[in-house]
């Protein structure tokens, strides 16, 4: 546990310090979202309708922002060599790398969505499904990106193959995500949408590390 | 406690660098590699460490007589020095302090890094980077040590220290493997000279080889 906490609080940190990136994936999101009712018209009624999916795209591409410097870093200052011959199993040191991921992406919008809901007019009962579907939907962003991130992680400018890799797998989440959200704001039931899109999270929770080692052991070699 | 190798064969993107190598190392041993670029002691080094798996072969490490995890005896210092610009000297090796449950003082002290501690890595020079990256070794007991040309960018009296740390480490019942271009002043190392013309056996790829049938 303890060298995990340790490379945890490092990459916690490294994300804060200049350049990190930690913030660029809330203000990308923000960005995103607050463009949206300038380019489509102040039309409350349309905006509230799409507001769902809209918030879930933007999730997905504040997400992708950082992902492709989440082992690169480390593969080129020798960091992740050390770390691979090291006690830590390469697949704890993945795991933890994607939860600092998506504690300094993946949670501040989460805390963010709120406003950015009441901005596009999403109906007050839609509101804590969003925050919900968010909370439970991002960790596979993280997860599921850790695995392209690794695959990517010795080419150059890897950050567009990564999307192009990575956006695909995303679906199931986005579907689930907006679906559930959008599901709420009609007054209908949302819980079974929202459990599919807790087990595409808990899938890629389990998956997501082991898929990753494997990728940065072949571009260790 | 001791190391052998058998037989490894190691290939780097597709050419064989290693072909059939065996060698034996006991508790307190060094074995120093000496060679010219590209004679294989970088990829020799990473096959022990497991970082190459090897194309036949086996590395084996025993503690007490029994096969042990390599990756549990094993500090790493490659030609990268694992150092993250953004954070000071201190919070770098306060990184692997805690990453290995040690105390940094007694490395810091043994590197002469005390008088840089709170300045950012970015502005360290490569010879003070090198020796941030090689007080590392020292945190954890780690039974074995692979150095890749560990005195790149140092001056005299750096790589005085660092082999002063090294025999330290022998002394302790420690064991090690190093490649070197420089002579370090370790009387009773061992040497393995490895040579590209004995070492490449030609591609490893029967495709590459041209042997296409």
């Amino acid at each position: 546990m303890r060298p995990a906490l340790a490379l945890l609080l490092r990459d916690l940190r490294l994300a804060l310090r200049a350049g990190g990136g930690a913030g660029l994936g809330l203000a990308f999101f923000l960005t995103c979202v607050l463009l949206m009712p300038l380019g489509i018209g102040p039309d409350l009624a349309m905006l509230s309708r799409i507001a769902p999916g809209l918030l879930w795209v933007a999730a997905l591409l504040a997400a992708l922002l950082s992902l492709d410097r989440l082992f690169q870093a480390d593969l080129e200052d020798g960091t992740l060599e050390v770390l691979a011959v090291s006690a830590l199993p390469l697949e704890a040191v993945a795991a933890v790398k994607a939860l600092a991921h998506w504690l300094t992406t993946g949670l501040p919008l989460v805390l963010a969505a709120p406003v950015l809901g009441l901005t596009l007019g999403l109906p007050a009962q839609a509101q804590p499904w969003l925050v919900a579907s968010l909370a439970a939907g991002t960790p596979a962003l993280s997860f599921i990106g850790a695995v392209g991130a690794g695959l990517t992680v010795g080419v150059r400018r890897g950050g567009l193959l990564l999307s192009v890799m990575v956006l695909p797998l995303y679906l199931p989440s986005l579907i689930f995500g907006a679906r559930t959200v959008a599901l709420a704001a009609q007054e209908l039931d949302p819980a079974r949408a929202f459990l599919l899109l807790g087990a595409i999270t808990v899938l890629s929770l389990g998956i997501g590390p082991f898929a990753a080692a494997a990728a940065l052991r072949i571009n260790l070699r | 406690m001791g190391l052998v190798v058998e037989d490894l064969v190691l290939s780097r993107g597709g050419r064989r660098v290693i072909a059939g190598l065996s060698l034996a190392l006991a508790e307190g041993e060094a074995l120093i590699l000496r060679g010219p670029n590209g004679a294989g002691k970088s990829t020799l080094l990473r096959g022990i460490a497991g970082l190459t798996p090897p194309d036949s072969g086996r590395v084996l490490l025993t503690v007490d007589g029994r096969p042990a995890e390599i990756g549990e005896h094993l500090a790493w210092a490659g030609h990268l020095d694992a150092v993250k610009p953004q954070l000071t000297v201190a919070e770098n090796l306060g990184f692997w302090a805690g990453f290995e449950g040690a105390d940094p003082a007694a490395a810091m002290a043994a590197l002469g890094l005390g008088a840089i501690a709170d300045r950012p890595a970015a502005s360290c020079s490569a010879g003070q980077r090198r020796r941030l990256g090689l007080a590392r070794l020292m945190l954890a007991r780690r039974a074995l040590w692979l150095l890749d040309e560990p005195t790149v960018s140092l001056d005299a009296a750096s790589v005085a220290r660092v082999t002063a740390m090294v025999a330290d480490h022998l002394a302790r019942g420690g064991m090690a493997v190093v490649a070197t271009h420089v002579e370090l002043d370790l009387p009773r190392a061992r040497r393995l000279g490895l040579t590209p013309a004995a070492g490449a056996g030609g591609a490893a790829d029967p495709f590459l080889a041209g042997d296409y049938a």
